[in-house]
C-alpha cells in the first residue's frame, strides 16, 4: 500500500531535537509463521495524540510492543527509531518510556504511593524528590493523597486503579507514553470523562501519547491522527475526519462508523469529469467523482455514511441528486436519530439515518413496504480502493 | 401416577427440599469427611494426650494413674538436646530446600512446552515409597555403591569416600526426599504471577535482578512459605532417614518416638514426645499465619 508510506511524512529526519518521537521505517514482526506486523511505517510528532485502532489479531498491539521495547522487529525487519536513534534491540529499561497496560498491571503488594514511586527509585531519581512527585502526580490524575497514598490496589475501585496506573507512568515525566487500551475495563460513564482528561493532560503537558484502541468512537474522540490497522498492516492513517469522511477501503468504512455500499461499473465520462456509474444491481445509474480510481469500463464501489443518504417518494428526488429506489424495510427508533432501512434490488438493504425532529410532533411517514428512493449527493460519496 | 416417574419425583422433592434447606446442604457436604477425621484423626490424639499422662506399664500399655513425670522427663539435657538437633536438622534442609527449590519452580515456569514434563518429573518420585527410595539411596552412597565405584574407576579417589552413616547422608537424605513439597508451591504462586507485572516493572526501569528483589520475590512468598511449612513440618518429624542412612548414630526426635513405640515399649513417654513435637509444629504454623496475615497488611514505610 503506497499511500500508507507517503502519509507518514518526513522522508528523512535529523536525529536529536526536530527528529519525531516515533519512527517505523519498514517494521516487520514474525511470530512463528504468524505475521503480527508486516512492513509498516509511520512517524509521531512531538506532543501528538496518536491512536493505533484495529479489530483485534490486527497487530496494533505488536505495533505498541514493538514501540515499548518487550518486541524485537525481525533480522531485515526495519527500524523502530525513538528520537531519531534505532531502539530494535533496546530493552523497555533503556528506553526511557512509560506505559499503561490494559489490567493496569499495579504492584498487588506495594501501596498505591510505592506504586507510583516505584520508576522514580528504579531510575534513581533522589530520594528527597520521591514525596513531593509522587503527591503532584497523584493530584494530576486527580486522587487525593491524603485518602489514597497507603490504600493497596485491592482496595479501590477500577477506575480508581485506573489513574494509579497513570499517575505511575506520568509520574517519570516521560516524552513518550504509551496506553494499551487502559479504559477498556471502566463502565461507559466514567470512561467517557477519562477520555476527555487524557486528552486535556496530552495537551497540557505536551507529552506525546500513543493509545491502543479497538473502539472507533474513543479514538475519533481523543485522537489528533489514528493509524486504522488491519491484517497486519496500516490499512489507513490521518485525522478523524480523514478517516471518518474520507475512509480510504470498505475495510476502514466499515470499521470506523456505518456505511453502505454501492457496487458499478464506470460507464462514461461526464463533460465536467465525473463519471456515470451502471450499478450492478437494479439497473440503475448514479454519478461519482472523478479520481484516480475511477475510469471507464473498470468496476467502482463506493461508499456513503448513512447520514447523508437520504430518502425521498420515488418522483420527488431532487434532480442533482443521486437515487437508486427501492421499499421501506422498517423505521428503527434511536432518540437522537432514526435509521430508515431500505430495501435495493439486488438483496441489497441500506441504511439511511435521519435527524429525529419530534416523532410526537413532526413524525416521519414510512411505512413498512412504502415504494421510496434512497439518494446522496454525488460529492457525498467516496470511491474505494481494493484492499 | 404411573410407576417410572415416582423415583424421578421422590429425587426432585429431595433436591427442592436441599434447595429450601441450605444450613442442612452444607452439613450434608461436610459430614462425611468430618466423621472420619473425627474418628480417624481427633479421637487417637486425644487418647494419645491422656496416654502421655499415664503410668508406664510394665509389659507395654499404659496403667491408670495421672503424672506429667514424661514430660518432665523430655526436659532433661539429653532430650533437650535432641530436640535441639531436629529444630537444626529441620531448619536446615528447609534452607537447602528452598535454595534448591525455588531456582528449579523459576525454571519450570518458564518451561514452555517442557513445563508439563519438567513438573511430571518433580512428582515421579512421589511413585515409589519413600522407604524404597531411601533404599536406594544406600546403594548410591555406601563405599561400595554406585558414586564411590564411578569414582574409583575413574581414578579421581583413591579410596571410597565415606559418605553413608554420615550426617551428610541424612541431610541428603532428607533433602531428597522433600524437595518436591518445596518446588510445587512455589510453583504454584510463580505460576499465577501476572506476566504484565513483570513488564510494568521493565518499563518503569527495573533491570532483571531488581525486577526480582522488588517484584517476583515478594510475588512469590505464599508459596515459598508455605513450602518452607511442607517442608520443615515432616522434616521434624521424621525418624527414616537418620534411621537408615544415619545408621542410627544421630538420634532426632522422631526416632525417640518410634522407639518409644517399638522397642523401648514405653508408650506414655513416646506420646508426651510426639506432643513435644506437635507443639513445635504448632509453634510453625503460628509463624507461618502471622507472615501470611502480615503480607496481606499494607507495607508500612
Amino acid at each position: 500500500m503506497p499511500e500508507s508510506a507517503a502519509s507518514s511524512s518526513p522522508a528523512s529526519p535529523q536525529a536529536g531535537a526536530d527528529a519525531p518521537v516515533v519512527e517505523f521505517r519498514r517494521v516487520s514482526k514474525t511470530f512463528g509463521a504468524f505475521r503480527a506486523v508486516r512492513d509498516i511505517s509511520f512517524t509521531i510528532r512531538k506532543g501528538e495524540f496518536f491512536s493505533l485502532l484495529g479489530p483485534s489479531g490486527c497487530g496494533k498491539t505488536t505495533t505498541l510492543r514493538l514501540l515499548a521495547g518487550f518486541e524485537e522487529p525481525d533480522t531485515d525487519g526495519g527500524e523502530v527509531r525513538l528520537l531519531g536513534e534505532v531502539v530494535n534491540k533496546k530493552r523497555p529499561y533503556e528506553r526511557k518510556i512509560a506505559m499503561v497496560f490494559q489490567n493496569y498491571a499495579l504492584f498487588p503488594h506495594l501501596t498505591v504511593e510505592r506504586n507510583i514511586s516505584f520508576g522514580l527509585e528504579m531510575r534513581g531519581t533522589l530520594k528527597v524528590e520521591i514525596p513531593g512527585r509522587v503527591r503532584k502526580a497523584m493530584e494530576m490524575v486527580r486522587l487525593d493523597p491524603g485518602q489514597f497514598a497507603r490504600r493497596l490496589p485491592a482496595q479501590l475501585s477500577g477506575g480508581q486503579r485506573q489513574r494509579v496506573a497513570l499517575a505511575r507512568a506520568l509520574v517519570l515525566e516521560p516524552s513518550l507514553l504509551l496506553l494499551d487500551e487502559p479504559l477498556g475495563a471502566i463502565d461507559l460513564k466514567l470512561r467517557k470523562e477519562m477520555q476527555l482528561e487524557l486528552k486535556q493532560l496530552n495537551k497540557e503537558l505536551g507529552t506525546t501519547f500513543v493509545y491502543v484502541t479497538h473502539d472507533q468512537e474513543e479514538a475519533l474522540t481523543m485522537s489528533d491522527r489514528i493509524a486504522v490497522m488491519d491484517n497486519a498492516r496500516i490499512a489507513q492513517l490521518g485525522t478523524p475526519a480523514e478517516i471518518y469522511e474520507c475512509p480510504r477501503t470498505a475495510f476502514v468504512a466499515k470499521f470506523i462508523g456505518e456505511s453502505n455500499f454501492f457496487d458499478g461499473t464506470a460507464r462514461e465520462r461526464l463533460p465536467d469529469g465525473r463519471f456515470r456509474v451502471q450499478a450492478t444491481a437494479g439497473g440503475g445509474s448514479y454519478v461519482v467523482p472523478a479520481g484516480p480510481r475511477v475510469a471507464e469500463g473498470q468496476p467502482v464501489r463506493i461508499a456513503v455514511r448513512p447520514e447523508w443518504l437520504d430518502v425521498f417518494p420515488p418522483d420527488q428526488v431532487p434532480p442533482e441528486e443521486n437515487a437508486i429506489a427501492g421499499r421501506i424495510r422498517d423505521v428503527i427508533y434511536l432518540g437522537e436519530t432514526l435509521h430508515v432501512l431500505v430495501d435495493l434490488p439486488g438483496e441489497q438493504r441500506v441504511t439511511v439515518a435521519l435527524r429525529n425532529e419530534g416523532q410526537l410532533t413532526r413524525p416521519v411517514r414510512w411505512q413498512r413496504g412504502d415504494a421510496a428512493a434512497v439518494a446522496w449527493l454525488p460529492e457525498d460519496c467516496q470511491v474505494l480502493e481494493d484492499e | 401416577m404411573s410407576d417410572p416417574q415416582a423415583p424421578v419425583k421422590l429425587r426432585q422433592r429431595i433436591l427442592n427440599w436441599f434447595h429450601h434447606h441450605p444450613q442442612a446442604k452444607a452439613w450434608s457436604l461436610v459430614l462425611p469427611g468430618g466423621l472420619w477425621l473425627l474418628v480417624f484423626f481427633l479421637a487417637p490424639v486425644l487418647v494419645m494426650f491422656s496416654y502421655s499422662l499415664k503410668e508406664r506399664g510394665i509389659y507395654g500399655g499404659v496403667e491408670d494413674g495421672f503424672t506429667v513425670e514424661h514430660y518432665l522427663r523430655f526436659m532433661d539435657r539429653l532430650y533437650l538436646k535432641i530436640l535441639w538437633r531436629t529444630v537444626v536438622d529441620a531448619t536446615v534442609c528447609t534452607a537447602i530446600c528452598l535454595l534448591l527449590g525455588y531456582p528449579t519452580a523459576y525454571v519450570i515456569t518458564r518451561g514452555g512446552r517442557l513445563k508439563g514434563l519438567l513438573l511430571f518429573l518433580v512428582i515421579l518420585p512421589f511413585w515409589t515409597s519413600f522407604l524404597v527410595r531411601t533404599f536406594a539411596m544406600i546403594f548410591l552412597m555406601r563405599d561400595t555403591g554406585f558414586i564411590n565405584t564411578l569414582l574409583l574407576k575413574l581414578g579421581l579417589v583413591t579410596e571410597p569416600i565415606v559418605m553413608l552413616y554420615t550426617p551428610f547422608a541424612v541431610m541428603t537424605g532428607l533433602v531428597y526426599g522433600f524437595l518436591p513439597f518445596m518446588v510445587l508451591p512455589i510453583y504454584s504462586s510463580l505460576e499465577k504471577l501476572d506476566h504484565s507485572l513483570l513488564e510494568a516493572a521493565e518499563v518503569l526501569g527495573a533491570r532483571s535482578t531488581r525486577r526480582f528483589l522488588r517484584v517476583t520475590l515478594p510475588l512469590s512468598m505464599p508459596g515459598v512459605v508455605a513450602g518452607c511449612l511442607l517442608v520443615f513440618i515432616p522434616a521434624l518429624g521424621s525418624f527414616l532417614t537418620s534411621d537408615l542412612l544415619g545408621g542410627a548414630k544421630e538420634i532426632l526426635v522422631g526416632n525417640v518416638v518410634q522407639a518409644q513405640f517399638t522397642s523401648a515399649r514405653n508408650w506414655p513417654f513416646g506420646s508426651a514426645a510426639s506432643f513435644v513435637l506437635m507443639a513445635l509444629v504448632l509453634g510453625a504454623v503460628m509463624i507461618y499465619l502471622r507472615v501470611r496475615d502480615g503480607a496481606e497488611q499494607p507495607a508500612e514505610r
